[in-house]
């Protein structure tokens, strides 16, 4: 066997190869049910059954692709800049706990509340990666390794308010902050939990990314410093720059996802793992089904949002591990980036 | 004086698992080959380690389950090799991916071992001897031995070592596989003497922090025994000093991972990452430079 290069691989390929790769992961992880001791057709029946043949499925699926879709887009941008961004969880965090504290602590006219809390919660995402950033700019320190140890922190950070100086009035249990007010809190479609402005931001800002990355000349350049440093190099493009723009950008929009979580569902700030379900994570594989288009993860976000809301189907009605979502995200992500050679060169047998 | 030993042996108890996970990663970075699912093969050691020595119903295996953990981790070792070296993809989003299914995989299998105890278990004394053993070993490996001079060739410089007629490949393969059987040694530890139990995320970022100190210490194996004493002493003191301080226990619980930023950023300012192999995260294609 051999590898033979394709000069000009065709766009139908590169469809054809992801769809091959994420069939191969739907069937290893069926190995991972089946060790597990539950039938993998079952399995997947269930989360199906559960998500997109409910009526209630859909909104949980809704739900899920928000944080996901705002976090992917981000992303999308940094994987392109080759800007690993590992902590969007932790910019997630940062970002409600900002959104909380404009929320519980400024005075604002009521018309003013949420547009400040969604301001606030956006810088306190992009400081988290710009930290980052700065850190691998000046001291080449790997971001792989600081985004991630800063979800730890943030973490930390956001227990810490709640069960000390934030702690809600009424706290039993669970610890948490006390509930935002009615204006604080995002619209939702009516009977959902799906708050609608937070998702047509979204929208929005994958076609505003999409748009800045190929027909901008600060676009241009985060690609070339992205797919040739050292072609970027030549044409005098700081890729420090480029390294700290896409990391404001990506932690921002993560911040943003944390707004979203705790304005639009809920109505305080809450221990970690519930608000967040590690979406952090899982719009990782989000950005990179999309390819480094901003665009797709429109189609991407929806696809992992079903896979979050199929864990909970699979958790509720089989008692099974959220930690099967992670299984999916790995596998996935094995498939995806094992298939890549595949774009490019063609198996020949000898 | 006592206070003081004590806290070194609680530092070296609790280094140990760092030490081993992290000889395991300095030794695949040495052939060129970054893995950051240590914490993946951590979790997966532990499980495998715990449930050998489990059994059914507490009557396991104990000599079986240290190489029923090097073994799990060894294996998804290859599935990272496999995606880097075979197919040539990203390692540093493979290692990822790699961490995902490891905690995946782990947690979900684990389940049925969830707070069970284990009575019989074995002592860390030769653990943590082990641990310093094979640093020294290592260290003798890299420095005075042929197989030693062939891996940091092809950390170094893949393609001049392809030329000497070393098999890079194999090479690179061996020296994953055997970094992720220590990563499940590494885990094997806190589930049969540190902790002895399994819980789903016991590893708690140990295997992040492992990665981290080989940046820390330089790719030397002598310098990781000190490095994980170090963080060994912190985890000592976050427990020593919660609760006694006004300072808040959220404050100590974050405390190890702001540590490895600043020690990471310390690195960098000494130029550290100049001692790292020149090929290390770059996938070996013949014939291209």
């Amino acid at each position: 066997m051999r590898l033979e290069p394709l000069p000009n691989p065709s766009p139908l390929r590169s469809v054809g190869v992801t769809l091959l790769a994420l069939g191969l992961a739907f069937a290893l992880v069926g190995g991972v049910f089946w060790a597990y001791g539950l039938g993998p057709l079952e399995a997947y029946r269930t989360m199906l059954e559960g998500t997109l043949l409910d009526p209630r499925g859909w909104q949980e699926v809704l739900r899920r692709t928000i944080p996901l879709l705002l976090i992917g887009v981000g992303l999308s941008l940094a994987f392109r800049t080759q800007f690993y961004n590992i902590g969007a969880e932790g910019q997630l965090l940062l970002g409600a706990v900002l959104a909380a504290g404009v929320a519980l602590f400024l005075p604002l006219p009521p018309a003013l509340s949420l547009p400040a809390m969604a301001l606030a919660a956006a810088l306190g995402g992009a400081l988290w990666c710009g930290l980052a950033a700065w850190l691998k700019n000046r001291l080449s320190v790997n971001e792989i390794l600081t985004t991630l140890m800063l979800n730890y922190v943030a973490q930390s950070l956001v227990i810490y308010l709640i069960n000390g100086p934030w702690r809600g009035k009424d706290v039993r249990g669970y610890i948490y902050s006390d509930r935002f007010a009615e204006h604080q809190q995002l619209p939702v479609l009516l009977g959902t939990n799906v708050h609608w402005p937070t998702l047509a931001l979204g929208v929005v800002l994958a076609l505003l990314l999409q748009l800045l990355l190929f027909r901008s000349t600060l676009g241009f350049r985060l690609r070339v410093v992205g797919e040739n440093p050292g072609a970027a190099r030549y044409l005098g493009i700081p890729q420090s720059r480029a390294f700290l723009v896409v990391a404001l950008i990506t932690g921002g929009t993560a911040g943003l996802a944390g707004f979203g979580e705790i304005a639009g569902i809920h109505h305080r700030l809450i221990e970690p793992t519930q608000l967040s379900s590690g979406y952090g994570f899982t719009a990782i594989i989000v950005a990179w089904l999309a390819r480094g288009h901003p665009a797709l993860v429109l189609l991407t976000a929806p696809l992992m949002g079903l896979i979050l809301a199929g864990g909970d189907v699979l958790k509720v009605a089989l008692n099974m591990p959220f930690r099967i979502v992670d299984v999916f995200s790995g596998v996935m992500l094995f498939a995806l980036i094992g298939s890549e050679l595949f774009l490019h060169y063609r198996l020949r047998l000898r | 004086m006592e206070e003081v030993l004590n806290a070194l042996a609680r530092a070296l108890s609790f280094g140990t698992p760092l030490l081993i996970a992290c000889l395991g990663a300095l030794l695949n970075e040495r052939a060129g080959v970054v893995n950051l699912g240590v914490e993946g093969m951590m979790a997966l050691g532990a499980l495998a380690g715990f449930a050998v020595a489990y059994g059914e119903g507490g009557n396991g295996n104990l000599w079986l389950a240290v190489p029923a953990a090097m073994l799990a981790g060894g294996l998804a070792a290859l599935l990272h090799g496999f995606v880097t070296i075979t197919l040539q993809a990203n390692q540093f989003v493979s290692g990822l991916a790699l961490s995902m299914v490891g905690l995946g995989v782990a947690g979900l299998l684990g389940k049925r071992y969830e707070g069970l105890p284990l009575f019989d278990h074995p002592p860390e004394g030769p653990f943590i001897l082990g641990a310093i053993g094979l640093a020294l070993l290592l260290a003798f490996l890299f420095s005075a031995t042929r197989l030693g001079l062939a891996l940091r060739s092809v950390g170094e410089n893949p393609a001049a070592a392809d030329l000497l007629g070393l098999n890079v490949l194999a090479l690179r393969y061996g020296a994953v596989v055997a970094g992720g059987a220590l990563a499940g040694l590494a885990g094997a530890y806190l589930s049969l003497v540190y902790r002895p139990s399994w819980t789903d995320g016991m590893t708690a970022g140990l295997g992040w922090i492992a990665v981290a100190l080989v940046i820390f210490v330089g790719w030397n194996p002598l310098r990781a025994i000190f490095g994980a004493v170090f963080f060994g002493l912190l985890y000592y003191l976050q427990f020593r000093l919660q609760g006694q301080s006004g300072i808040p226990s959220e404050v100590f619980a974050s405390l190890p991972y702001l540590l490895v930023i600043l020690v990471l950023a310390l690195s960098g300012l000494r130029g550290q990452q100049g001692n790292a192999p020149e090929a290390l995260g770059k996938p070996y294609r013949r014939g291209e430079r």
